[in-house]
């Protein structure tokens, strides 16, 4: 069976470690190599680099930093933030990066999965979204709309009909990351998760609002997640890897605890 | 020399960080006649198996692989690069380098929620002693993508398995040749561990007894 996977997210700006509030705030808070490798001798099962650089002059940066995190950090490595060619992704793969995120450049050319997913494997692109809750209507009959340029420009899709269009167009697994509940520490969007994870044969990470173990317990059950994305809980410190995934491990979950 | 085959496969750098990592210091080759004077051999792969065997035969490494092979230096084959070594892969309806005999089968799973590729951590449960797994104690994890699996003919040549929806074959050994279905790569201190195991290893390896486990060989599926 397989095992239900602890995922540290660090965003990275002009190749620091930064921290968004509600994806508005961002502050730096350290090296990224230094806490990838942190994070990796403690049992971490998968890393997310998302890349959050204004300017396009300092992207560069950023194939600097993955390919020194995937020369000591030897769990896969999923790269996301501004990809929006196939040559973007590629670039990233010979740094080092095992997946490849996409997220607001293929809301506005959706091609670009099928592109990406054709050149790298499915399996190893990942459909990011960013999702904020509205009133349910008849454009967005989910509830969930799909929100892009971190979560500040509104798109009118609705969440559930983009995830299963990108399934359909080849990404080998989802993020859902809900914009309302980022950076709230006040948990998880369970029933965004839910609806998303029983309407695709995808897996699907959960991201956005962990604050307590409770949280990541709450979403790899009742969200149905596979995955749960963590970032604020334990770059400041206030968890540990090792301790969620031992706190997981003890209700009952299946967990990967030898490493 | 330690060559990591480079035929279009995927993205290799991943295995020679890897290697770098447990000191084995290894380079990229698509040259038949350096892949049969080489003293070590990794044979990794992701992608498909139709466009992979393409690949292989354009650049006149099937037979270089088998010379390499059948002169006992030293094989690991990793997923993809693992898969082509059994006679037949349904993947692309395509006949694969014949090195072992069996089949790679996609799987088929009745329940919905498991999702193929079968990808994350899973268990590997060694059946058969193997100087190249050596260390791996009952619990480790390693990480796995493929939405197919080997299914050798000969019980013999099956070293590990994982439970998906059944059991199936994760790793699989004849003479000097050891293949894993799992990414070593990509699985952290054990998966370094079996780097640095075929690193010593001299490619002599006669079969060990069968554990009963062995019994459960890939046929669950």
């Amino acid at each position: 069976m397989l095992s239900k996977r602890v995922v540290a997210c660090l965003d990275v700006r002009d190749g620091h470690l930064a921290k968004s509030v509600k994806f508005v705030n961002t502050q730096n808070i350290g090296d990224p190599v230094e806490k990838a490798r942190e994070y990796y001798l403690d049992g971490l099962d998968e890393l997310v680099f998302y890349d959050i650089t204004a300017s396009s002059d300092k992207r560069n940066i950023m194939l600097d930093v993955v390919e020194a995190v995937a020369s000591q950090v030897f769990i896969p490595l999923s790269v996301g933030g501004g990809i929006r060619s196939v040559a973007d992704a590629t670039d990233l793969r010979l740094a080092g990066a095992e997946k490849i995120n996409v997220n607001s450049a293929a809301v506005t050319r959706p091609n670009l999965i099928n592109e990406c997913s054709e050149a790298v494997g499915d399996q190893n692109i990942v459909l990011s979204m960013d999702v904020k809750r509205v009133e349910a209507n008849a454009e967005q009959p989910s509830g969930f709309e799909i929100v892009i340029n971190g979560g500040r420009t509104p798109t009118g899709r609705d969440a559930l009909d983009w995830a299963l269009e990108g399934e359909k167009r080849g990404a080998g697994e989802l993020v859902v990351n809900s914009i309302d509940a980022d950076g709230t520490r006040d948990g998880y969007d369970t029933v965004l998760t839910a609806m998303i994870a029983e309407a695709v044969r995808i897996p699907v990470i959960a991201s956005g609002g962990a604050g307590l173990p409770e949280h990541l317990h709450e979403v790899l059950t009742q969200g149905k997640a596979d995955a749960a994305l963590v970032a604020s809980m334990v770059h400041y410190g206030d968890y540990q890897v090792s301790g969620l995934k031992q706190y997981l491990h003890e209700q009952g979950l299946k967990i990967r605890m030898s490493w | 020399m330690t060559l990591i085959l480079d035929y279009d496969a995927g993205n290799l750098g991943s295995v020679r960080r890897a290697c770098a990592e447990v000191g084995l210091a290894a380079e990229f080759s698509c040259d038949p006649s350096a892949i049969v004077q080489a003293e070590r051999i990794i044979f990794p792969g992701v992608g498909a198996a139709g466009s992979a065997m393409r690949s292989l035969r354009e650049r006149g490494l099937d037979d270089a692989l088998k010379a390499a092979i059948a002169s006992g230096i030293p094989v690991l084959g990793i997923c993809l690069g693992m898969q082509v070594s059994l006679d037949y892969s349904e993947e692309n309806d395509t006949q694969t380098l014949g090195l072992l005999g069996g089949r790679v089968q996609r799987f088929k799973l009745n329940q919905p929620e498991l999702k193929i590729p079968h990808m994350g951590w899973n268990e590997v449960r060694v059946t058969q002693a193997h100087p190249v797994l050596a260390g791996i104690e009952p619990g480790d994890e390693f990480y796995f993508v493929h939405g197919y699996y080997p299914n050798p003919t000969d019980v013999t040549h099956a070293l590990a398995v994982t439970t998906y929806e059944g059991d199936f074959t994760c790793a699989l050994g004849k003479a000097n040749y050891i293949g894993t279905q799992f990414h070593p790569e990509k699985s952290g201190r054990v998966g370094l561990r079996l780097f640095e195991n075929f690193a010593r290893w001299d490619g002599v390896w006669n079969g060990s007894q069968i554990s009963t486990q062995a019994q459960v060989d890939g046929n669950a599926q």
